[in-house]
């Protein structure tokens, strides 16, 4: 029996020329962005989401043009903290003129993100249907010309590297942690993996600071990684505390 | 994906792709030589592999459309896979009449079951041909 390669026609499919195309349109509509950045933990509940939208927001005050993807496909919650209707279409405008797409554009109000398709053994489809998602976010958005484009990333590191295969390196990476142990635990897990995948590690935020929870996970982490905790984000934060975080990216 | 003809160690070139229904992806494939034909059938959960990919067999006609993949297969919020309960084709019903008034509703549930779990929107006699057969209901 001879092998594939033996066989020297050409595949009509072309699966591998379709996904070269599939990299080509991502490649072409981020060629307008100067800056991508992923907002990651790997812990949840620590405020990436409340973090990002902020961000994106001083960032648009300070006059940069900024796009907000929201990756968190199962549990939207951008289009909520920039204030866009449920019916944009997107690239929605939210406040202070940031731009987001978000899976909660295509989501009737409430209902979980759910797939057509066989029931039986979807498990086995899902997560390819969610990167696949993941990558007509980054390849259909019009954007047009930005100075940052944030992505905020669910918990846990899966999404990471969907967005380091698609995109074809890895981003720059912001992470945010809550004081406590348990959240620089995981945190640690999550910038153990951005940098050997070579993200360059643009900070910490330390978010929740100055109430009942208890640690230093954003010094202890600084001081692990070599980078800088570069907020530390107050359960009332003024838009000053996001000036200065803006200030620093 | 390519496929040999054995008997004439010759590479087959596609001809066809169709969606025959019930979840299949069938793509034909001809022996340019003797000519003859072979269909690969992909079952529900492989066609949606595929899909998932945002590839088509037998190569792209038209560019995607922007969001294609999430347009076409994101749901109003029903859980993975679960669809609108399947209708009946005529044939169907017909057969279906024929079954024992006090059993029929539990029949009739059954092969509605079957078609849900697997995606399919109609229920036609081959697809109760193949429900009895997987799931053992001859006599159905």
């Amino acid at each position: 029996m001879r092998t594939y390669h033996q066989l020297t026609d050409p595949d009509r499919s072309g699966l591998g020329d379709q996904i070269g195309a599939q990299r080509k349109r991502v490649a072409e509509r981020l060629a307008a962005v100067r800056r991508i950045v992923a907002v990651m933990s790997g812990k949840g509940g620590v405020g990436k989401s409340y973090v990002t939208a902020h961000l994106a927001r001083a960032l648009a005050r300070g006059g940069r043009g900024v796009g907000v993807l929201d990756a968190d496909l199962n549990g939207p919650t951008i289009p909520g903290l920039l204030q866009v209707p449920h019916t944009a279409q997107p690239p929605a405008i939210g406040l202070d003129g940031v731009k987001c797409i978000s899976m909660g554009h295509f989501l009737d109000e409430g209902a979980p993100l759910a797939f057509k398709g066989p029931a039986a053994e979807s498990f086995v489809w899902r997560g390819a249907m969610e990167a696949s998602a993941l990558r007509e976010f980054l390849g259909d958005v019009e954007w047009g010309s930005l100075d940052v484009l944030l992505l905020d990333l669910p918990p846990g590191m899966q999404r990471y590297s969907e967005l380091c295969d698609i995109l074809g390196n890895a981003p720059a990476v912001l992470t945010v942690t809550i004081p406590t142990p348990e959240s620089r635990d995981a945190v640690r897990r999550a910038m153990r993996a951005a940098v050997e995948h070579g993200s360059e590690l643009l900070g910490i935020v330390e978010n929740m600071v100055g109430g009942e929870l208890k640690g230093s996970a954003g010094d202890d982490l600084a001081a692990e990684f070599g980078t800088p905790v570069v907020a530390r984000v107050p359960w009332h934060p003024t838009p000053e505390t996001w000036n200065r975080l803006a200030a620093q990216l | 994906m390519k496929f040999l003809c054995v008997e004439c160690d010759q590479q087959m070139a596609f001809a066809e792709r169709a969606l025959p229904g019930d979840g299949t992806l069938a793509a034909t494939f001809k022996c340019p030589k003797c000519g003859r034909v072979v269909a690969m059938l992909t079952n529900p959960m492989e066609t949606q592999l595929v899909a998932s990919l945002g590839v088509e067999i037998g190569g792209r006609t038209v560019p995607a459309e922007p969001f294609e993949m999430v347009r076409t297969f994101v749901t109003d919020g029903r859980p993975d896979g679960q669809t609108a309960t399947p209708s009946w084709s005529v044939d169907a019903q017909e057969r279906l009449a024929r079954v024992p008034s006090f059993v029929r509703g539990m029949v009739k549930r059954i092969y509605a079951d079957y078609a849900k779990e697997r995606g399919i929107t109609e229920i036609t006699p081959a697809i109760m041909d193949t429900a009895r057969a997987e799931l053992g209901l001859e006599g159905m």
